[in-house]
């Protein structure tokens, strides 16, 4: 008979998912799963809403990257009214969305992802938390606090919320920009640099050189990846378009509005997750470790995979680094931790660059908006990946139909692979134990679901 | 030993566990009053046993427990159901647990009709509904109430992390945590001139921003509703207000009503027509009205048959 391990809940991840792993009768791996458990449909309750309100209706999809979906539904309904951004405004919407960057990578690698680090893999789960960070290391612990807080409040006192954001606008953004408020963003940003650094150079140091090992190999697939990238071919996390990258390197660049030409969604009967892949490389999709078809991955690796380059000096310089160390692209599923920081340093530089622009307190920030028929496609770069509206409009300017791919979706596929990677290589003969089924939750948490 | 906590989240997006997060480093010290039992955003506590051999859903006891979240599936029912048997004092955390939030506006529809859209997009291949290992779906959306009894309902899209604190320090101290009952105009600073000549409400939310002097402090502003925009702080409980001003009209944006129904068991869509009616307004004018439902659809205030008659009157 065989044996399901279930794990429930998927913990220290955003969302509701299970693991299953169903051994054979000789204890070894047959199958595994990553259940994704809950879907709200979103799609649907936007129908008839004037398009003008949905940004502030999507954002409610995700707590920990609201900037994210408010902006990219934003551009959408941009796109609808035919507007063209207030430039000002437009550089607001990328100020909030770069500093919600900074604070989502901070949660995830030091609230998340650092006790498996920190405390160790196999600790026991009552101290295996931040809980236990702060009792293991309080001085660390207390600076994180501290630095997330300082990135949450900057949105707060600039934009109102920080989470579930309002002041993204079709047409450009809410309010201007007050000198005294540029000033006060500039010191903190700065401030909050000075940790990315710190953060970057702890983690060289001090926790990936441990685990050099289970990086390479815990949760190891190969596949191609997604990302946006600027016209120079820089990483890009506000505008830009699209650029798929196979697993040997080669490269499709296309524009955000042709999406549904090159990515679909694929449907698996046992989870709620759907599955994306790339349909235009024409192979299908299929999740064989040793052949898979159509699977690429988004979110930091894939970003820092198909750039070319970074557009901020420091960030830059932690690429090639990288690059030198892991090649292009690198497949380690655990360097997702290792990109997110050197995103975290790009994000850091780029929300300084902007308040430095001169027009960034320029007080035209909303351009005119007529209410009509129309579709529009806006993306931006979640946390977890490419993050895509695309909406079509009555001529009262109310939404008709809409279609979102939000950044999970693209890794539903590959979390699945990297599930069973883990799982088959580290059960063997029904041998395993708490700290091993942590391992293969640690596969999936890299990916930041 | 501190006073235990378990946390669950339902129908939700995680905003209210990022909410408590943003206690700040006054969380640091409430870590030190309580222990965390279960809360799976920041811990690994299984349902079915830290190996997954478990055959009961399983939560430890707990003196409170807080629940973030809507009802939308049995799954969701299950983890609520053990939440109240295990937890002493119960919370509703978030405008999802106490009215239903943002998902409940899929009860327009009935949550059925909300998934088959998902999976009939242009991008999504052709496919049947899943239905294997993933929890079956409810009709629709629920608050918590709806389901089980409730000790105390914080709401707010986000809640505020502040409120949070309190809440959490009083239960630990044995002292009666006070909640807020006013409407978000009563924290409002901006200045009100009374009726004016509004007829007609502009857009629903505003296609033109607000009229300020964004030098000037929000006191200077005037009130968002007298210019013609929906702004439902009349209708709404207060709770937001952090820095001395509604936390959207800080980013000069009308109220949409996050915080939910001022008055218990109210309507913020009747109530809000209300006054619109009372100030003579057009209601007309308001272009979609289950919207001033968004964050309220729960308690059977949004169902498939309210929607067609709001829709034809």
């Amino acid at each position: 008979m065989t044996k399901v391990i279930n794990i429930q809940p998927v913990t220290r991840i955003e969302g509701h998912a299970r693991i299953a792993i169903h051994l054979d009768d000789d204890g070894n791996v047959n199958d595994a799963f990553l259940h994704i458990m809950s879907l709200r449909g979103f799609e649907k309750f936007i129908e008839g809403r004037p398009a003008e309100e949905v940004p502030r209706i999507v954002s409610q999809i995700c707590g920990i990257c609201p900037w994210m979906h408010h902006l990219s539904s934003t551009k959408a309904v941009d796109g609808c009214f035919g507007v063209t951004p207030a430039p000002t405004g437009d550089k607001l919407r990328e100020l909030c969305q770069t500093m919600a960057h900074i604070n989502d990578k901070i949660l995830h690698f030091f609230f998340l992802a650092a006790p498996d680090f920190v405390l160790g893999p196999d600790s026991d789960f009552s101290v295996r938390n931040v809980i236990g960070l702060v009792k293991k290391a309080p001085e660390l612990a207390t600076k994180v606090v501290k630095m997330r807080q300082l990135g949450q409040m900057m949105l707060e006192r600039f934009a109102g919320k920080a989470i579930h954001p309002i002041a993204g606008v079709v047409g450009g953004f809410s309010k201007p920009m007050t000198e005294e408020e540029r000033k006060g963003l500039l010191q903190d940003t700065r401030t909050l640099l000075d940790f990315a650094l710190f953060a970057m150079d702890f983690a060289k140091t001090k926790v990936f050189p441990e685990y050099e090992a289970t990086m390479a190999t815990l949760g190891a697939i190969t596949t191609g990846f997604l990302g946006t990238v600027d016209n120079s071919g820089a990483l890009n996390l506000y505008d830009g378009h699209l650029r798929l990258m196979k697993a040997n390197g080669s490269i499709t660049d296309f524009p955000v509005n042709e999406y549904d030409q090159y990515l679909a969604e694929h449907v698996e009967d046992w989870t709620y997750g759907k599955l994306a892949y790339a349909k235009c490389w024409g192979e299908g999709f299929s999740m064989d470790l040793n052949a898979p078809k159509g699977i690429y991955r988004a979110n930091t690796l894939a970003r820092i995979n198909v750039a070319d380059r970074i557009s901020t000096p420091q960030a830059h310089g932690e690429l090639e680094e990288f690059r030198e160390k892991f090649g292009r692209p690198a497949q380690g599923t655990l360097l997702y931790h290792w990109a997110r920081l050197i995103e975290l340093v790009y994000a850091c530089e780029r929300t300084v660059e902007l308040l430095l622009q001169d027009d960034i307190t320029d007080t035209f920030v909303r351009a005119k908006v007529e209410p009509k028929a129309g579709r529009g496609i806006g993306a931006v770069e979640a946390p977890r990946g490419t993050l895509i509206n695309d909406y079509t409009t009555d001529a009262n300017g109310l939404i008709v139909k809409a279609n979102m791919i939000i950044g999970t979706t693209h890794n539903v596929a590959p979390m699945n692979m990297s599930v069973k990677q883990a799982a088959t290589t580290l059960i063997k003969n029904g041998v395993y134990d708490e700290g091993l089924l942590n391992k293969v939750e640690m596969a999936v948490r890299a990916y930041d679901p | 030993m501190g006073v235990s906590v378990a946390e669950e989240w339902l129908h939700s997006c995680s905003g209210c566990e990022i909410a408590i997060l943003n206690i700040g480093e006054p969380l640091i010290e409430i870590l030190g009053l309580i222990d965390f039992v279960h809360i799976p955003v920041l811990m690994d506590h299984k349902y079915y046993g830290q190996l997954g051999d478990g055959k009961e859903l399983e939560i430890p006891e707990a003196v409170v427990g807080i629940v973030s979240g809507g009802v939308a599936n049995e799954e969701h029912l299950e983890v609520l159901e053990v939440m109240r048997k295990q937890c002493k004092v119960l919370i509703a955390l978030g405008t999802c647990a106490t009215h239903g939030g943002i998902p409940a506006l899929v009860n327009s529809w009935g949550l059925k009709e909300g998934i088959k859209c998902s999976y009939s997009t242009p991008t999504t291949d052709p496919c049947e509904i899943p239905t294997k290992v993933v929890p079956k779906p409810f009709d629709r959306v629920y608050a918590l109430d709806e389901k089980v009894e409730i000790d105390m309902f914080i709401p707010g899209c986000p809640p505020n992390s502040q409120l949070i604190a309190e809440v959490i320090t009083a239960l630990v101290e044995g002292k009666d945590p006070v909640l807020p009952r006013k409407a978000v105009c009563s924290t409002c600073p901006t200045r009100r001139e009374g009726k004016g000549g509004v007829k007609q409400v502009r857009r629903f939310r505003f296609l033109q921003n607000a009229q300020f002097d964004h030098e000037k402090p929000i006191d200077d502003m005037r009130c968002l509703l007298e210019q013609g925009l929906t702004c439902m702080g009349l209708v709404t409980a207060a709770g937001c207000a952090k820095q001395g001003a509604p936390s959207c009209i800080i980013a000069r944006v009308p109220c949409s009503g996050c915080f939910g129904p001022v008055r218990k068991d109210g309507n913020q869509m009747l109530d809000m027509m209300k006054i619109l009616a009372r100030n003579g307004i057009d209601d007309k004018s308001v272009v979609d009205r289950c919207s001033l439902l968004r964050f309220s659809g729960a308690h059977g205030l949004l169902s498939p048959v309210a929607s067609r008659v709001a829709m034809e009157e």
